[in-house]
């Protein structure tokens, strides 16, 4: 059936597919080149010609120097603990927090909606040294504590929620209050369950941006033992590899591998997230 | 005992004021319909009920009990919505049950997986379970149970909706426009369907329409609501014939009610043509009246006669035919009102377009309104007449 419904490939089609190519191409080359690096020994990195394969496949021993020198599993381990720690207290707290704004009625609704609008305007950036200064008064660098607090309230995931909770009936709501549940339970009975592809799309939103952040564990953690990947990377790359590109290509091959895997599990619940918040980025 | 009163409820939005001052009492087992244009308040007053939204002031009191203050889920009513509003990702058996476990189930048997654990839960499951395949058998919707909304037709949903409200035995069943979303052939078999199940069930009905068709035919009696009052509230052959109030008049009734200015003449008395009525409370002449006639109280006779016997004459504008009837409009001379009137197809027979004819009301069926849109009771003095001046 699906052989019979492909269209004739016309120029102007051929051209399209040629233009998407090239693009996806130019969006990919650097991952390649990082997948082709972490195959070459040391002198064909720093070799004049150019060549995405590999003359002699060093894989084994690169992925191998990246293991020994660096501990990948308490990498690894640090990223899992930090961006899911991360992502269950957001939800935790953007979920009701959007449900309250998106369909109850109370004084301070504007307000709120006012200073959520603010808080995304506001970035990292502009906080970061308060907060670091409170944080090492309160004696907590180098913390999980300090990796994870910062993001505990993520107003992006209101902002997304509330667009989503906003296109659910009214109707569905006043039926769950009828039928005699609190208002707690309609946010884990009725919207919770309703809002799966939002509360997937922004999981990833969430786990691609910590899991690849480096400027905050940067400020907050010195101690190899809190480091999160990208962290442990430059930690890695200042401390031995030096100019080992090869063995720091497997690296980065490594810490990126769950995030894509992650990624292509949930893609089609986050095309649908994304379609039915109206997002798009 | 009534099993609903509502007193003096009145609703405003910033300076709008939505609901007027609404009194309504419900007997035990009543079907009331509550019917109206959109935008008369009719849904905000059966949210009221359902304790969704609050009044601005007033009471509601359900099977005795004051519930003004209650929580939607303490008033112990059930309510079906226009979009049946059924979860979409539970199956139609889980929608069904879902009043009963919220009542039923403590707080830790509610819980998925841990709850069948907790003790004493495992029965009252069961139970539930029982409870939800007699519904569902009483519906005939046994081989949805395991369908989830969206696989379902709008007329399943609509029995899963009817299910879930009616599962818990309510003291109350509110329902708002629950057959607007089926098409038309559908919606005249389930008008029946759910007046058998309230016959069944003998669960008082607050029942939201626009439709006056469904109002008459379904329910033992009619509220008619207009701009936020309830104007009248009486069995469906007392609204249709004896409306207290012109817009009531005007709502029902299909093709409108006619209706002419007029005033009433030096003897005190209104007139329509041959026909003239005395109103119970003497009225000042000159005094400005509405005076109202179904399409089916008038005749049409051909001109020479319909004048003959006083008829007011006028010409044949336009004829509907509909099956069983045939709507004549016709235009009267003079005074350039299109009155309506509804024919047998063999009276119709008769008539062209542009036919001058002469147009008979039938005296016993006029109404008379004061300019503020109240009925006027009156009597009609024809007949009297006659017989005096024959005598």
């Amino acid at each position: 059936m699906t052989a019979l419904q492909l269209a004739p490939i016309t120029p102007g089609r051929a051209l399209r597919f040629c233009v998407l190519v090239l693009t996806a191409a130019l969006f990919l080359a650097p991952y390649l080149f990082m997948i082709s690096t972490a195959g070459k020994a040391q002198s064909e990195i720093f070799t004049s010609s150019l060549s995405l394969i590999p003359s002699e496949p060093h894989f084994l021993e690169n992925f191998a120097k990246a293991f020994s020198r660096v501990s990948m599993p308490l990498l690894l381990w640090n990223g899992v603990i930090v961006c899911g720690l991360i992502l269950a207290i957001q939800v935790v707290i953007a979920v009701p927090c959007a449900y309250a704004l998106a369909k109850l009625k109370f004084p301070a609704a504007r307000l709120m909606m006012a200073l959520i609008m603010l808080g995304l305007l506001v970035p990292i950036h502009a906080t970061a040294l308060p907060i670091y200064v409170a944080f090492d008064r309160m004696a907590l660098l180098n913390s999980y504590m300090a990796l994870v607090a910062p993001f505990s309230i993520s107003v992006f995931g209101i902002f997304l929620f509330l667009q989503f909770f906003r296109s659910l009936p009214d109707d569905l709501i006043h039926a769950a209050r009828l039928d005699g549940m609190s208002e707690l339970g309609v946010v884990m009975r009725v919207v919770v369950p309703n809002a799966w592809p939002a509360i997937t799309a922004f999981s990833i939103f969430s786990v691609v941006a910590h899991w690849n952040d480096l400027y905050w564990p940067l400020i907050v953690v010195s101690n190899q033992a809190y480091a999160t990947p990208p962290l442990g990377l430059l930690f890695f790359r200042a401390a031995e590899a030096g100019d080992d590109y090869g063995a720091l290509m497997a690296a980065t091959l490594i810490i990126t591998l769950p995030l894509l895997a992650a990624f292509l599990l949930a893609q089609k619940r986050f095309v649908e997230g994304i379609t039915m918040t109206g997002l798009k980025g | 005992m009534s099993t609903l009163t509502l007193s003096g409820i009145t609703k405003s939005f910033a300076d709008n004021d939505i609901l007027k001052g609404i009194d309504l009492q419900a007997h035990e087992g009543e079907f009331i319909a509550l019917v109206g244009p959109s935008g008369c308040g009719k849904s905000t007053l059966l949210r009221i009920v359902a304790g969704l939204e609050q009044a601005t002031t007033g009471s509601v009191r359900v099977a005795g009990r004051e519930v003004t203050a209650l929580a939607p889920a303490e008033r112990n009513v059930a309510m079906v919505f226009q979009s049946y509003a059924l979860y979409p990702h539970l199956t139609a058996g889980q929608n069904i049950a879902v009043p009963l476990a919220m009542r039923q189930l403590s707080r830790l048997g509610r819980l998925p997986l841990i709850g069948a654990l907790a003790p004493g839960q495992k029965a009252i499951r069961r139970e539930i379970q029982a409870k939800v395949r007699e519904m569902a058998r009483s519906l005939m919707i046994e081989h949805l149970i395991d369908r989830k909304p969206g696989q379902m037709s709008g007329g399943q949903r609509q029995r899963v909706a009817l299910a879930r409200a009616m599962v818990r035995r309510p003291a109350l069943f509110l329902m708002d426009e629950p057959l607007s979303n089926l098409d038309a052939h559908l919606r005249v078999h389930a008008r029946t369907e759910i007046v058998d199940l309230h016959r069944r069930a003998g669960v008082p009905t607050l029942y939201v329409t626009h439709d006056q068709a469904e109002a008459l035919s379904m329910a033992d009696r009619v509220a008619v609501m207009i701009g936020g009052r309830l104007l009248q509230l009486a069995p469906p052959q007392q609204i249709y014939a004896d409306p207290r109030h012109i817009e009531v008049a005007r709502f029902i009734g299909q093709p409108r009610i006619n209706s002419l200015a007029s005033r009433v003449t030096e003897e005190g008395m209104v007139r329509f043509g041959p026909a003239a009525l005395s109103p119970a409370a003497a009225l000042r002449a000159g005094t400005a009246v509405t005076l109202a006639i179904r399409p089916e109280h008038l005749r049409v006779l051909p001109r020479q006669t319909g004048v003959e016997t006083g008829g007011l004459p006028g010409q044949v504008e336009r004829l509907e035919f509909l099956g069983s009837e045939v709507i004549v409009s016709v235009r009267l001379d003079g005074m350039g009102e299109t009155l309506l009137a509804k024919l047998a197809p063999a009276e119709a027979a008769r008539l062209a377009t542009g036919q001058p004819v002469g147009l008979l009301p039938e005296a016993d069926h006029l109404l008379v309104f004061d300019v503020a849109g109240h009925r006027i009771d009156a009597m009609p003095v024809l007949a009297q007449l006659r017989e005096n001046a024959h005598g």
